[in-house]
C-alpha cells in the first residue's frame, strides 16, 4: 500500500530539482504516486537520469501514453516508471505544442517503449524522434487521422440509418 | 425426465418424387440439395463472445451434429458455410473478404449476433458496421449474444436455402450481379 510523501518520494523530487532546476515545471505527491511535470526540452535527460542514477534505478517502464488538451492546443505524454530495486513508482508528464508534436524516443532507454510509442503515434500523432519503426500499430494503415484527438468523432461516419434525434449525434 | 418426446431429426425428410417398388425417382436438384443441406461443413470465423455461444452449440448439450454439421473445416477451401460470429474490426474486413473469396462455390454465409449483423453496440470508427458491407450474407441471427437455440435456428434456415437452391443459381445473372456489387470476381 502506497503512503504519500515517503522519504523516497522526497528523495526523487529533490534529486530531480537539484539536477534539472527550472526544467522541472511542477511536482506534486498524488494519492498513488509522485507526479512530475517536465519541460519538453529536458524530457530525454530526465528519463535517462531516472534510469541510470544509482540511487533511483527506474529500470521498468510500466506504461506510456498520449494526452490531448484542445483548450491549450497541446499534446502530452505520460510515462509511468517503476523501480524494482526500491519498489517505487513515479509518473512523468510532458507537453508539446499541437503544431509540432515531436518528442525524443525512449526506446534507447527502455526497449519496451517501442510498441507504446507506436500506439501513441497511432492515436495522437505524436512523433517520437529516433524511434526505429514509427508506424501505425493498431489502426488500419490507410487511416489519415489520429482518432484519440478530441475533435475526432467516435461514431462511425458511414452509417445512414441512425439519426440525431434517437442516437444523439 | 419428462415424458415429452424430444424430436431430433435423425433421418432426412424424403424429397418429393415418385416412389414404387424398389425405386424412387426425384429431380437431380432435389437429390443434390438433400445431400448438401445435411452435410454442411461450417467454417467458424469466431472473433468474440458469439464464438463462445457457438462452442456451446457444437458441444454435446446442443450438438450441431444432429443436423449434419459436426465436421468443422478450418480451411476455407473445403467449407460450405462461413459462420461469422463476433465483432469484426475494419482492419479485419479484408481478411474476412479473403476467407470468403477462398471458399469454393457453392457457399453460404451466416452472420451470428448483433456485431456481425450491424456492428452492435460498437458504433465506432474502428468497427465494421455489419459484415454485409464486405461480403454477401444469407442469414442473420440476432442477439447479443444469441442463444445456441437461435444459432441452430439460423443453421436450419440455411439448410432450407441450401436444400431449395437451384443448381443453376450460381450461374444466374442476379447472382453474378450480387457478386459484382461486392467487387468479387
Amino acid at each position: 500500500m502506497y503512503k504519500p510523501g515517503s522519504d523516497r518520494d522526497q528523495l526523487v523530487i529533490s534529486l530531480l530539482t537539484g539536477q534539472f532546476g527550472n526544467n522541472i515545471e511542477q511536482n506534486e505527491i498524488s494519492t498513488d504516486m509522485p507526479v512530475i511535470k517536465v519541460k519538453k526540452s529536458a524530457i530525454y535527460d530526465v528519463l535517462l537520469f531516472l534510469h541510470d542514477n544509482a540511487e533511483l534505478q527506474y529500470n521498468f517502464l510500466t506504461t506510456l501514453c498520449g494526452m490531448h488538451y484542445p483548450e491549450d492546443s497541446q499534446l502530452g505524454v505520460v510515462y509511468h516508471l517503476h523501480s524494482f530495486v526500491n519498489n517505487h513508482r513515479i509518473r512523468i508528464k510532458t507537453a508539446v505544442n499541437l503544431d509540432n508534436p515531436v518528442l525524443p524516443t525512449a526506446t534507447t532507454i527502455w526497449p519496451a517503449a517501442n510498441w507504446m510509442e507506436r500506439e501513441t503515434y497511432d492515436f495522437f500523432g505524436i512523433i517520437f524522434k529516433g524511434h526505429p519503426n514509427l508506424k501505425r500499430i493498431l489502426n488500419v494503415d490507410e487511416m489519415v487521422d489520429f482518432p484519440m484527438r478530441k475533435e475526432f468523432p467516435l461514431e462511425d461516419q458511414t452509417r445512414e440509418d441512425k439519426d440525431d434525434s434517437m442516437f444523439g449525434r | 425426465m419428462s415424458d415429452k418426446q424430444i424430436i431430433t431429426p435423425t433421418i432426412a425428410d424424403m424429397p418429393e418424387g415418385i416412389a414404387g417398388q424398389g425405386y424412387f425417382a426425384t429431380s437431380f436438384d432435389k437429390a443434390v440439395g438433400l445431400a448438401r443441406k445435411n452435410s454442411l461443413w461450417p467454417l467458424p470465423f469466431a472473433t468474440s463472445c458469439c464464438g463462445i455461444e457457438f462452442m456451446a452449440t457444437m458441444a454435446s448439450h446442443y450438438d450441431l451434429a444432429r443436423f449434419g454439421s459436426e465436421r468443422l473445416s478450418f480451411s476455407p477451401r473445403q467449407s460450405d458455410l462461413l459462420m461469422v460470429m463476433g465483432t469484426v474490426a475494419k482492419k479485419m474486413g479484408p481478411v474476412l473478404r479473403e476467407v470468403y473469396i477462398q471458399m469454393a462455390e457453392p457457399k453460404w454465409v451466416i452472420a451470428v449476433g448483433a456485431c456481425a449483423a450491424s456492428g452492435g453496440i460498437f458504433d465506432t470508427y474502428s468497427v465494421l458496421q455489419g459484415i454485409d458491407r464486405v461480403i454477401p450474407v444469407d442469414v442473420f441471427v440476432p442477439g447479443c449474444p444469441p442463444r445456441p437455440e437461435q444459432i441452430i435456428d439460423g443453421i436450419l434456415k440455411i439448410q432450407e436455402l441450401v436444400g431449395n437452391e437451384s443448381l443453376r443459381r450460381r450461374n444466374s445473372v442476379a447472382y453474378n450481379e450480387l457478386m459484382k456489387k461486392y467487387n468479387i470476381e
